[in-house]
């Protein structure tokens, strides 16, 4: 029998905001444990939360963004649970006036669109993290509260994707529309973006949904996919063999690579949701809902677009660089200062993400400007200094800091396209190369590509190599 | 030296201003007074002797450098044991909190620091303000200055007895169903239930979020108009608090009741009501045609609701705020080896007394999935029609007489083992809370064995100066207010 | 009318990390569902069409906005704990992480 598999995923992104959501303590990734709270945060009898007015505006991006209906009148809710990182014990959500509804978010997957549906997205209070000793002999878990009241935007999917791959498409179209948007830096590794998958199969053209397993602990895009495809393949082999899938929440387990049962205690969940009575409604004009509009910049699929066809960027290259909107606009200011956008976009792609690579940084950091970078390869496209010694100079400005010309200048790297200064060079090499020169004058084309090499070599790549390939042909009297 | 007895709180502060007594002789006295009598009461959880005294300093010197101090200078002052207070235990007289001590104070504490208040101590509570006795305090009950064998009322019973047994002549304490009027009425002091948001409740620790607010208890109307200025405005910190501007509630108090008209709710006078209860109300309505005021039947049609709809909205939102008592981060914790499932439900169990787990259970069960309809929300709508009742009746007229609790003070351990019956009792004071209206309650009278009677006014939102005005007109016009419980021993 | 039997207490008792004896859990059933069958006088009252009230104060829109305080002390932080190491509270093993 064929299957399909059906996904929904629920993404928890933290809002790139200074304050956490209801307290002014930062959220700031990585301070020592219990340096970033207060007595809201902690939870402590008697405090009361207010609400941070410039998260709701990044929700409000996101619902706008992925064509939400926009509730005229949202609220907060209680969800009431006990767990050791809650430090109230509940977490101050929405549950009944979420503030986007009905939304939904177009992905490619193998060149064909496909829309997914979001049911909701709301926003909520992230909670604290809990620290199991590296001392396998300590008996305790560690509550940091540093995370505790950090806004999130929750986006909870409908079960509209078939497929690992479409959830792959989905995941990364939702992170480049958080990061364009500046409504979450969507770091992974630092827990700002995070992923609970829904999974169940189904005969295909069957009906009915399977029982869903939903699986958590899931730290990275690869781990989603990895685990979509590992509980197809499990719960495909339950059917197969007469069973059936219960429904349950799995964790994913990141070495071996399997989903298995959470061990504590399922409990009949009952979260008991109500209208969270220490905070009041937001209603949400349509003027406030202009103003946020105004704050929004262009969304990735509609600039990938405008690359396409305005710049004439391969689909490929217009992907890659709309990824993430820091370096796709660092292209279009690249670009702004006449560089031919195919090229620079080579450039941006090539060594530009290179050192950004090597060096884990942000394209913020990096000291080469796009007027810089615009001036180094206008040396390159004028001949005034090769490719390969292009690159080498790229290096030298990421580490120095310094202009293009001036580090060719410095150095004496400007390409020989003196054809006097020139030939004596190129003389030599061939007096040099006697075999080579045989080889080409008898037809041998590769040996002449060998003499540009040396040719390059002996010039420490500053010789112009079309000219140097004339010079050969010249004196070896083809 | 005056006799500082005899003093209202204003009186005591002019006089420290005129340089008739100093700060420390003011405190030294309640100190006293506290050390001599409270033992019989039991109103205080804590006496921070040693820092009323620095404070009382503190306001010395500035007056003898000629300074300006602020307008409750000198003026002691007792806490509900739920406010906030930096670095002095805050226990809700609860065993979960007995250890507890807030690195913060509560915005009300903040204020009455700046306005140069004394604190001398945090008063006993029903535990977590649950109750309308005092008895459900974990520590001890209070005994009420009337008649030591009965009850002061609750949950602020600790306040009100502070005040009528001139412990202190100011307190503050929380009214979430009439947990200030109802101990105000059974201690015969005047005790003020401020509009909701009227006062920032941030740093008093939730029993009911929508519900509780913090209010006064005092001897007089004009010693409640100085405390409200006080303490009432609004808090940035606290998103339910109110952006209303604070009139000057002191010369309100003083303009001419004649020509207002007060509105007798039948539905309060109807059956369940003890006669002398009844018989006070109608006096207070006769006293206030007297001075010229028109009094005018009313209804307010869904009082029978009141009860069901407050327990069911009140739990529900204790049975979450009462979730963070966990013995995890703060507050008591089980001994012995467990794990954390264990660590909750063994803390709470032991820290926790029976009426606030009858709460917590009652309130998890009119959220709980299947339930959630049929009970919280259907709360939540009646609870609409109580308030447009309010809204329609307050219409017509400008406050709404009422007694406060159907009897007079009931004896200890009278009714510990009927919460229902207990429940019942809040049937006048509760739908005010629903409705977030302002009320006071003062003394107009005795009854049963010389016991105080409570009456209330209850007004329209912020309109707390037109029953300062009434309760203090009253109060000019009466001599209930000479009637004192004898607290000299035997 | 809702009954509320010893098996609706134990369940109520557990979402609320309450543990009763058996004598506890006899007397907070009779007094629950003496209690909870008082509620029911609402059932008697139509409320088809009536808007729930959650808040007494018509209030919409309070914010802060997104800027930075002062954080408390850990040492602060950490007073209360009952249980604590120099930087974090402590709690018995928590099995699973969410």
């Amino acid at each position: 029998m064929q299957y399909e598999t059906v996904i929904g995923l629920e993404t928890h992104a933290q809002f790139h905001t200074r304050s956490k959501m209801f307290c002014g303590c930062k959220t700031d990734f990585g301070a020592p444990p219990n340096t970033q709270t207060c007595p809201v945060c902690q939870g402590l009898p008697g405090t009361l939360p207010v609400v941070n007015r410039y998260a709701v505006e990044l929700g409000l991006r996101a619902a706008l963004a992925l064509r939400c209906h926009i509730a005229p009148v949202t609220q907060f809710d209680r969800k009431n649970y006990f767990y050791p990182d809650l430090p109230k014990n509940y977490q101050v959500s929405q549950n009944y006036h979420n503030l986007g509804v009905d939304g939904r978010l177009e992905i490619e997957v193998d060149g064909q669109a496909r829309e997914v549906g979001i049911w909701n997205v709301h926003l909520e209070e992230d909670a604290g993290k809990l620290e199991h000793p590296e001392d396998t002999g300590a008996n305790y878990t560690a509550i940091d509260l540093n995370r505790a009241g950090t806004p999130l935007l929750e986006i909870v999917s409908a079960p509209d994707m078939r497929s690992a791959g479409e959830a792959n498409a989905y995941m990364n179209e939702l992170a480049a529309i958080l990061r364009h948007l500046d409504i979450s830096d969507c770091k992974m590794q630092e827990g700002s973006l995070r992923f609970e998958a829904g999974i169940s199969v189904r005969p295909v053209g069957g009906e009915k949904f399977g029982n869903r397993v939903e699986v958590k602990n899931l730290n990275s895009m690869s781990a989603v996919v990895k685990a979509i495809e590992h509980e197809r393949e499990r719960q495909v082999a339950v059917l197969e063999s007469g069973g059936t899938v219960p429904s349950q929440t799995m964790l994913w387990d990141v070495q071996r690579e399997v989903t298995e049962p959470m061990r504590s205690k399922e409990e009949a969940k009952d979260y008991r949701y109500f209208p969270e009575p220490d905070l009041v409604p937001i209603e949400i004009s349509p003027e406030w809902l202009d103003q946020v509009r105004e704050q929004m910049s262009e969304l990735p699929a509609a600039r990938r677009k405008r690359f396409i066809a305005e710049l004439d960027l391969p689909p490929y290259d217009a992907g890659v660089i709309v990824e993430q909107k820091p370096i796709a606009d660092y292209f279009e200011q690249t670009v702004e200062q006449g560089v031919e956008p195919k090229t620079a976009a080579n450039w941006i792609m090539g060594e530009v993400m290179r050192v950004l690579n090597e060096r884990l940084c942000e394209i913020d950091d990096l000291p080469v400007s796009p007027p810089m970078l615009a001036e180094l390869i206008g040396l390159v496209t004028d001949d005034r200094i090769s490719n390969s010694v292009g690159k080498t100079v790229f290096g030298e400005m990421c580490s120095s800091g310094k202009k293009a010309g001036e580090i060719v200048e410095e150095k004496g790297l400007a390409q020989i396209s003196d054809s006097g200064e020139l030939e004596a060079v190129v003389k030599q090499v061939l007096a040099d190369n006697p075999d080579a020169v045989a080889d080409l004058e008898s037809g041998k084309q590769q040996a002449k590509g060998f003499l540009i090499g040396q040719i390059m070599r002996a010039t420490r790549g500053k010789a112009n190599p079309k000219l140097a390939g004339e010079l050969i042909d010249r004196l070896t009297g083809d | 030296m005056p006799d500082l007895i005899e003093l209202s709180a204003g009186d005591l502060h002019r006089k420290l201003v005129a340089g008739d007594v100093t700060a420390r002789q003011i405190v030294e006295h309640f100190l006293d007074r506290i050390e001599q009598i409270d033992g019989r009461i039991g109103a205080f959880n804590t006496v921070t002797a040693e820092a009323a005294l620095d404070k009382a300093a503190d306001i010395d010197a500035r007056l003898d450098k000629g300074e300006t101090v602020g307008p409750l200078a000198g003026v002691p002052i007792a806490l509900k044991d739920n406010l906030c207070t930096r670095g002095v235990p805050t226990t809700c007289s609860s065993k979960i909190l007995e250890h507890f001590v807030p690195p913060y104070d509560a915005t009300v504490v903040e204020r009455l620091d700046l306005a140069d208040a004394v604190l001398l101590g945090k008063t006993n509570l029903d535990e977590f303000a649950m109750g309308s006795t005092t008895e459900s305090s974990a520590f001890a009950p209070s005994a009420n200055p009337w008649d030591l064998s009965r009850v002061p009322g609750g949950s602020s019973g600790g306040s009100a007895a502070a005040v009528a047994a001139d412990l202190a002549p100011l307190a503050l304490g929380s009214d979430t169903g009439g947990s200030i009027r109802q101990p105000a009425s059974f201690c015969g002091v005047t005790g003020l239930k401020p509009t909701y948001g009227r006062v920032s409740r941030y740093g008093l620790i939730a029993y009911a979020s929508s519900l509780d607010q913090i209010g006064t208890f005092s001897r007089d109307p004009r010693d409640a108009a100085l405390l409200l200025e006080v303490i009432a405005g609004h808090d940035p910190r606290d998103s339910t608090s109110a952006r209303e501007p604070v009139p000057d509630y002191a010369t309100e108090l003083e303009k001419e009741v004649a020509g207002m008209k007060i509105g007798l709710p039948r539905e309060y006078l109807a059956e369940g009501i003890a006669l002398d209860v009844e018989a006070a109300v109608r006096a207070a309505a006769d006293a206030y045609q007297g001075l010229g005021a028109e009094v005018v039947d009313i209804s307010l049609p869904h009082t029978e609701y009141a009860v069901a709809t407050y327990y069911i909205i009140g739990t529900a939102e204790a049975s979450s705020n009462l979730a963070r008592f966990d013995g995890i981060h703060y507050g008591r914790r089980a001994d012995g080896k467990m794990n954390v499932d264990e660590l909750y439900s063994r803390s709470r169990s032991e820290g926790l007394g029976d009426e606030v787990k009858r709460r917590i259970m009652l309130g998890t069960f009119a959220l709980s999935a299947g339930y959630y309809d049929a009970y919280y929300l259907k709360a939540l709508k009646v609870r609409r029609l109580i308030k447009k009742d309010f809204d329609d009746a307050l219409a017509g007229v400008d406050c709404i007489l009422a007694p406060v609790a159907p009897t007079v003070a009931y004896k200890q351990g009278e009714m510990i083992d009927d919460p229902l019956s207990l429940y019942l009792a809040d049937i006048y004071t509760s739908a005010t809370n629903l409705a977030g209206l302002p009320a006071i309650a003062f003394n107009a009278g005795t009854g049963e064995g010389g016991l105080p009677i409570g009456v209330q006014l209850m007004g329209r939102p912020f309109e707390e100066s037109g029953l300062l005005r009434l309760a203090h007109a009253f109060r000019q016009a009466t001599d209930h207010h000479l009637a004192r419980p004898n607290l000299t021993e035997d | 009318m809702t009954r509320i039997t010893t098996d609706t207490v134990e369940q109520v008792a557990d979402l609320s990390k309450l543990i009763l004896s058996d004598e506890e859990l006899a007397g907070f059933q009779e007094q629950l569902d003496k209690i909870i069958g008082y509620f029911e006088v609402l059932n008697s009252l139509d409320t088809t069409g009536v808007e729930p009230l959650a808040h007494p104060l018509d209030l919409r829109n309070v914010f802060r906005q997104d800027t930075v305080e002062d954080s408390a002390s850990r040492k602060d932080a950490l007073a209360n704990a009952p249980d604590k190491t120099d930087e974090a509270y402590k709690v018995p093993v928590v099995i699973e992480s969410s």
